[in-house]
């Protein structure tokens, strides 16, 4: 399977304060791949340098997406080779209406890709976007509110899977979309990974907990500590952590 | 966009030198040759000669004219001395002005009026050319609608002589000359503007518009508003300039005086960019009847220097006031601007809510003043001032005044200054937006609140604006 995304010891800090120490993985094209681990291993930092939050720093190693180094890239240059960023804490941005703000970025997204890409009218994108709503239950209210503007935690965690659907990238990283959901709201957060997953997209999901996953089909699973892919392996490394905690890789 | 075009749009904006001048070589503005600079009683005399207007207004202007030689300019504020009233071209006659030709206007302007979305005719007018025909048909159109109701809507110049009487009755009655040297200055060499009266009980449920009209008046430097709700009247009266003019003068010191009587309800929308060399110090004011209500609703962009603070006199019981502002302070300016609410009578309230930009230098200062008399029992007000600073040079400040008399008065003042936040902007960009268009998104959803009471072409004109001042803001 072709790799689209290979990250070769990628080293990376806030302030004087290292927290990737070399993390090494290949991302296939139609793959799933989780990134398992304690509070404070680096999962999220991994999730906001592959994207390229300006806030970490001392960078160093590789991030090759789709042939090319990106580890310098702005983030809307990486948005625009298809790479989408679900926030653990998505921002809320008053005054900013959702339904506005996704169009303006999905006409730009797709007028990047596609030369000859002929800008629908705003009505058409709303039928899109409502079609979206629907299948994540999201009230249709919702998205001409300001960005994730008085939105429930589980209302944004849906909502960033209304822009990945809408957005339709290439490879969508999850940060802790699980967080803060109820049993309700993480199956239809699942069914929507589940969607994009099948259209032979690629997917790296971060999370801490394994409720998220009996819902998905992952290809592999990655357990960090302190900074580094500290194991590899298939779903079966699941079950091992859901027994025996992180103890043992601490230890290893 | 290559960086280099940006730039040159953006100095068309900003009216900066180089444009200014390619601007007055193109057209050496013939307008000015039999015009003289400075001020003195001979002028005055002048201008009302030239208007034909009756004894009462010249014995106004005289009277005006002594009292701007006796007040000393504001001892607070924005340092205003390098201001030369020396300088200053007071009146220019608008006819020879017109014999300027649309095509004689640089390319560059034309395309920034083409950014903006302006349409050509409206663009001329802008550019100060062929005025005339275009804001006459804009009027008449206005005139038909509500002309068998009794509405009077009117160029100032032409009602002084169709309705002396109401003119003489309200005219600088609300701002009096005497109120400080501008508004003295204003009522010596006051030219053009309009005048809109809604007579009793008339409701007139579409904006009134002075977007062509108060350009069409020539320099329109010294305009003067004057507006008159009667009881139970209803209105909207908004005025736009939302592009860069090109005046050899740099002092604009308008006046608005608005009369809003018993039971009517008046909102005064206004969006104000003046070229980025002028001094932009204009009055505004607002009597308010029994249970009545005045809106201000108003974005200040351009000018060196802006002092404004429109302001309510809550003189019937029952009245209130809403005070909507927004000021963006660029390179080089200082924008103090704010409110004033007077409260005179029992009962009243107000609400005051104020958001300023300061970008790659510019000071933004809200100044306000809540007066609440000792006769004034059970005042309500509300404060609300938010301040976005984009860059570490810039700045923001907030002198709040409160004088209360009177101990039943409820009064709440709410402050916040902030950065844009960089979680924010990266959130945006991982969306595919570059961080210009995140931060300018970002400013505009800050101005919401103001933009979204202004009727649907200013807001998105607003907008506009916005997304020209944060050109270049990132990176």
């Amino acid at each position: 399977m072709k790799t689209l995304l290979s990250i070769k010891n990628l080293f990376a800090g806030i302030g004087a304060k290292e927290i990737l120490k070399g993390v090494n993985m290949n991302i296939g094209s139609k793959e799933m791949h989780v990134i398992m681990g304690p509070n404070g291993s680096g999962k999220s930092t991994l999730a906001n340098v592959l994207m390229g939050n300006p806030k970490f720093s001392h960078l160093s190693g590789e991030i090759i997406f789709r042939n090319k180094n990106i580890k310098s890239e702005s983030p809307d240059k990486r948005a625009a080779m298809g790479l989408f960023l679900a926030f653990q804490y998505p921002r809320e941005i008053s005054g900013v209406a959702l339904n506005r703000f996704l169009f303006l970025a999905y006409s730009k997204l797709k007028s990047g890709k596609d030369k000859k890409y002929k800008q629908i009218s705003v009505f058409e994108f709303q039928e899109k976007l409502q079609e979206e709503m629907k299948k994540l239950k999201i009230n249709s209210e919702l998205t001409s509110r300001g960005i994730n503007e008085g939105f429930s935690g589980g209302e944004k965690k849906k909502a960033e899977m209304l822009q990945l659907g809408i957005l339709d990238p290439e490879m969508a990283i999850l940060d802790e979309t699980d967080s803060g959901l109820d049993v309700d709201a993480l199956k239809i957060v699942a069914e929507a990974i589940n969607r994009f997953s099948k259209k032979n997209k690629a997917v790296l999901l971060v999370t801490h907990y394994q409720r998220l996953l009996k819902y998905l089909n992952p290809n592999f699973i990655h357990v960090m500590i302190d900074g580094k892919i500290v194991q590899s392996g298939g779903p079966e490394l699941v079950k091992k952590i859901e027994k025996e905690g992180y103890g043992n890789f601490l230890n290893g | 966009m290559p960086k280099h075009k940006r730039h040159k749009i953006q100095d068309v904006i900003l009216g900066s030198s180089t444009i200014k001048e390619a601007w007055e070589n193109k057209n050496p503005a013939p307008y000015l040759a039999g015009s003289k600079k400075g001020l003195d009683e001979d002028l005055v005399r002048f201008i009302s000669k030239e208007k034909n207007e009756p004894q009462w207004m010249l014995e106004h202007r005289l009277a005006s004219l002594k009292l701007f030689y006796t007040i000393p300019l504001p001892q607070w504020g924005p340092d205003l001395r390098k201001l030369n009233l020396e300088q200053i071209t007071y009146y220019a006659k608008a006819v020879d002005r017109q014999s300027q030709d649309w095509k004689d206007v640089p390319q560059d302007i034309k395309k920034t009026f083409d950014r903006l979305g302006i349409p050509e005719a409206e663009q001329k007018v802008l550019a100060g050319v062929g005025a005339q025909y275009e804001s006459t048909v804009i009027y008449h159109n206005l005139k038909k609608q509500f002309r068998d109701q009794g509405v009077i809507f009117e160029d100032l110049d032409v009602a002084l002589h169709e309705y002396p009487d109401l003119v003489k009755q309200y005219f600088m009655k609300c701002v009096s000359p005497a109120l400080h040297k501008f508004a003295a200055l204003h009522g010596a060499v006051w030219s053009g503007g309009t005048f809109l009266y809604i007579p009793k009980g008339v409701k007139v449920d579409m904006p009134l518009q002075a977007y062509f009209r108060m350009n069409a008046a020539g320099m329109g430097q010294f305009e003067h508003t004057l507006i008159i709700i009667e009881e139970s009247g209803v209105g909207h009266y908004i005025e736009g300039c939302s592009a860069p003019r090109y005046g050899v003068d740099s002092l604009h010191a308008g006046c608005v005086e608005v009369f809003v009587k018993d039971n009517a309800h008046f909102r005064y929308s206004s969006i104000e960019s003046w070229s980025k060399d002028a001094y932009n110090l204009n009055t505004k004011r607002a009597i308010v009847g029994r249970d009545a209500h005045m809106e201000w609703v108003g974005g200040n962009f351009g000018s060196a220097i802006t002092m404004l603070y429109p302001c309510s006199v809550l003189a019937g019981i029952g009245a209130s006031a809403d005070h909507l502002g927004l000021a963006f302070a660029n390179k080089g300016q200082k924008q103090d601007t704010g409110a004033k609410v007077i409260h005179i009578a029992s009962n009243t309230s107000s609400k005051i809510q104020m958001k300023s930009i300061s970008k790659n230098g510019g000071i933004s200062i809200y100044r306000g003043l809540l007066d609440v008399r000792s006769g004034a029992e059970n005042v309500v007000s509300n404060i609300n001032c938010d301040a976005l600073i984009l860059d570490d040079i810039s700045q923001s400040q907030t002198v709040p005044e409160m004088k209360i008399a009177n101990q039943s008065a409820t009064v709440a003042h709410e402050a916040s200054a902030g950065k844009i936040n960089e979680d924010d902007i990266f959130y945006l960009c991982s969306r595919g937006l570059a961080p210009e268009e995140a931060a300018t998104m970002i400013v505009n959803g800050f101005i919401n609140p103001i933009a979204k009471e202004l009727p649907l072409e200013y807001a998105l004109e607003m907008n506009r604006m916005i997304e020209l001042e944060m050109e270049g803001s990132v990176g």
